[in-house]
């Protein structure tokens, strides 16, 4: 983040955020136009689409019926004939009934066509839970979209990032998901995260999709994680500094490409690894930053500990859901666990 | 075929259930929402799909149900689910995150499953479809009786899965009906600008199979049309398309401002609220008595209440629970 040399904060929810930087984009380049469940007169259920319909009309902000497979191969097919959608899945949790078109057109139609056919399409998507949603409207699914090659894969975890990554992600000539946190948009009634309303420049401005961001530095342990697991780094952080501890933490904003450089630097600093996901453990994020920094040969000093959702499908009832969350105290108990192994 | 007075006073008796039932989880939910609405917050947490104005639907069909016969439903289930028979004490606890709960808090008010009658619903659009037409399947390849309902909402009607279950269940000739839940909106799209057609009975004509469209709102004639396209699957002459005219008298869930909603159209639903309309009924064609009303009232209000009493005095489950039932 750059928000060091700024004078007059301008805070933003990610909602917001994501909405001003489609505006932007829409109001530059004629090709770009938005469709999905509820985004338009409403401004999509999570508020990422709000005043887009006012601003540029029906033709342009498109209510589609509750037809994903249909609005999702007719995103890719739009793409790949000039335009650049902007396609909501309002809830990742829906992908099922549409992931066809994702994984086996979105994704790979550029590879097949040996790169003659472009499919810059951004499918905006929201994650995560924390509410009592249960299993089918409160899942990640980090792991199932980054493991697919051909779609870039993004998760801001605050508002600077997000207006940035969505930029990023409409200029490019690729497919990308856009995965936002519900717990982090700023809507009031899903509970609101704070430290995810940012400073927001006015301009337009794009964050690389691919680069990782240290959003905290610290000596002594790396703890890495995207969307609500850099919060719950952050916490954490802020806990071990009192025990002495300087954690450094990275927040991934990427997952493909993935930025495994700056991790491999951390823990090369650090010698401790820590990686945090709200997505279901086995499989995943988790697994996967590991994995890059043990076959680097880093040196460790103990043996790198994940904080994941454990695989089971997400409970309703909020003593098990909570129960299974990540949080900062599960990463101090798994510091804490590296130092003194039981 | 003609509703009895008995079955009338069935379908009053479970449309007056549904009806409190739903008026007391809409305060109960508020509790602990305040002054900031926030979902994770109270004793009922989560979303919150209310059937209010949705009970001729669930009664009219219902009444022809018997225990093996399966039903799919929706987001929107309490209503379906207390037509159904549903165990109420234990679906309440389940709504409230209790472990005695029907699926001991796992689930919640949109993944309710009783198989003691064969109900369960769902939070996927027309995702009920494909397994309501797969028991049918069973059913037919076990010898077996029943029937199966699909329940949806009319957004549902445009999904792929619509259009291959209906497809399906006519090419296999199942004892399924298809039941479309006609409220004109799928949270602030409106049917007219999401749905090639009017009327999605007129769909049935592409897969084959007779398609009905019942205005109105009315558990009478939904008791006639459902009637018949039940029978027909128990004779085994095949699947049918229902699609109900009804009213969401409540936002799309809790929370929902509606502001999307023309000036109005609120206040005319009110006015055809199928509740009085039913007790009007009763009263001209049946001599329905005060006394008959009173006692019903405070017999269905009773019934809520003490499931209500029984989810409020259940424990939670222990959070580790939550490894458990995963596999069995
Ligand atoms: C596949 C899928 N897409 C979108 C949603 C989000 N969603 C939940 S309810 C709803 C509207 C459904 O409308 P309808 O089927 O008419 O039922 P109603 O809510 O009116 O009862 C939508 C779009 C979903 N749950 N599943």
């Amino acid at each position: 983040m750059t928000v060091a040399t700024i004078k007059k904060e301008r805070k933003l929810t990610i909602a917001r955020a994501m909405a001003e930087a489609i505006a932007q984009e829409m109001r530059t380049d004629e090709r770009v136009f938005v469709m999905g469940e509820d985004v338009g007169p409403l401004g999509g259920v999570f508020g990422n689409t709000r005043g887009l319909f006012d601003e540029f009309g029906a033709e342009r902000v498109r209510d589609t019926p509750i037809s994903e497979t249909a609005f999702m191969g007719a995103a890719v097919g739009a793409a790949s004939d000039g335009m650049r959608p902007v396609v909501e899945l309002m809830f990742v949790d829906f992908f099922g009934v549409c992931f066809d078109a994702i994984y086996n057109l979105m994704a790979k139609n550029t590879y097949f066509a040996g790169g003659e056919v472009q499919v810059p399409v951004v499918l905006m998507t929201s994650t995560g839970g924390g509410y009592s949603d249960a299993g089918q409207h409160s899942q990640c699914l980090h792991g199932t979209f980054a493991h697919l090659p051909g779609m870039k894969v993004v998760a801001p975890s605050n508002a600077y990032d997000a207006k940035g990554l969505m930029t990023a992600a409409i200029r490019d000539n690729n497919p990308v998901i856009f995965m936002f946190h519900k717990a982090l948009q700023g809507m009031g009634w899903l509970g609101t995260e704070k430290d995810a309303i940012v400073h927001v420049p006015e301009e337009s401005y794009e964050v690389p999709i691919g680069k990782a961001a240290v959003v905290r530095e610290g000596s002594d342990l790396t703890i890495v994680g995207l969307t609500s697991g850099v919060h719950h780094g952050l916490k954490a952080a802020r806990e071990l500094e009192k025990q002495g501890v300087s954690a450094e933490v990275i927040d991934l904003r990427s997952l493909v490409p993935l930025d495994r450089e700056t991790v491999i630097e951390s823990v090369r600093k650090t010698g401790r690894l820590i990686v945090v996901d709200e997505d279901y453990q086995s499989y995943g994020v988790t697994g996967e930053i590991i994995c890059s920094v043990v076959e680097r040969n880093i040196p460790l000093k103990a043996a790198p500990q994940r904080v994941a959702f454990p695989d089971i499908p997400i409970p309703f009832t909020p003593p098990m859901e909570q129960w299974a969350l990540p949080n900062a105290d599960k990463i101090i108990a798994a510091f804490n666990q590296m130092e003194n192994p039981s | 075929m003609k509703p009895s007075r008995e079955q009338k006073v069935w379908m009053y008796e479970h449309m007056l259930t549904s009806r409190y039932f739903e008026e007391c989880i809409e305060k109960i939910y508020m509790e602990g929402k305040s002054p900031a609405f926030n979902m994770a917050k109270g004793p009922i947490p989560g979303e919150m799909h209310l059937s209010n104005g949705q009970e001729p639907c669930a009664v009219g069909v219902c009444a022809h149900l018997k225990p093996e016969d399966i039903v799919t439903s929706t987001h929107r289930p309490h209503h379906v689910a207390i037509a159904k028979g549903v165990d109420l004490d234990r679906m309440t606890a389940e709504i409230f995150g209790k472990k005695s709960g029907l699926s001991g808090g796992r689930g919640g008010h949109m993944h309710i499953f009783d198989p003691a009658v064969n109900f369960s619903c769902s939070g996927i659009i027309a995702q009920g479809m494909g397994p309501a037409v797969g028991a049918a399947l069973s059913r037919k390849l076990q010898g077996l009786e029943g029937v199966a309902v699909a329940y949806i909402g009319e957004g549902a009607a445009n999904q792929g899965a619509f259009h291959e279950t209906l497809n399906l269940a006519a090419v296999w000739k199942l004892p399924v009906i298809f039941v479309i839940e006609d409220n004109a909106w799928g949270i602030s799209v409106s049917k007219q600008t999401s749905t090639a057609i009017e009327r999605n009975d007129r769909r049935a004509a592409a897969y084959n199979m007779p398609g009905h469209y019942i205005p109105g709102n009315n558990p009478l004639s939904i008791f006639e049309v459902a009637g018949e396209a039940i029978n027909r699957a128990r004779l085994g002459e095949g699947p049918s398309l229902i699609e109900i005219e009804t009213a969401r008298l409540a936002g799309h869930f809790m929370g929902d401002a509606e502001g999307y909603r023309p000036e109005g159209e609120k206040e005319a639903l009110f006015q055809r609220d199928p509740i009085p309309a039913m007790k009007q009924h009763l009263e001209e064609a049946e001599s329905w008595s005060d006394a008959e009303e009173a006692a019903l009232q405070s017999s269905t209000q009773a019934r809520v209440d003490a499931a209500i009493r029984f989810a409020r005095e259940s424990a939670y489950p222990a959070p580790e629970e939550a490894m458990e039932k995963v596999f069995v």
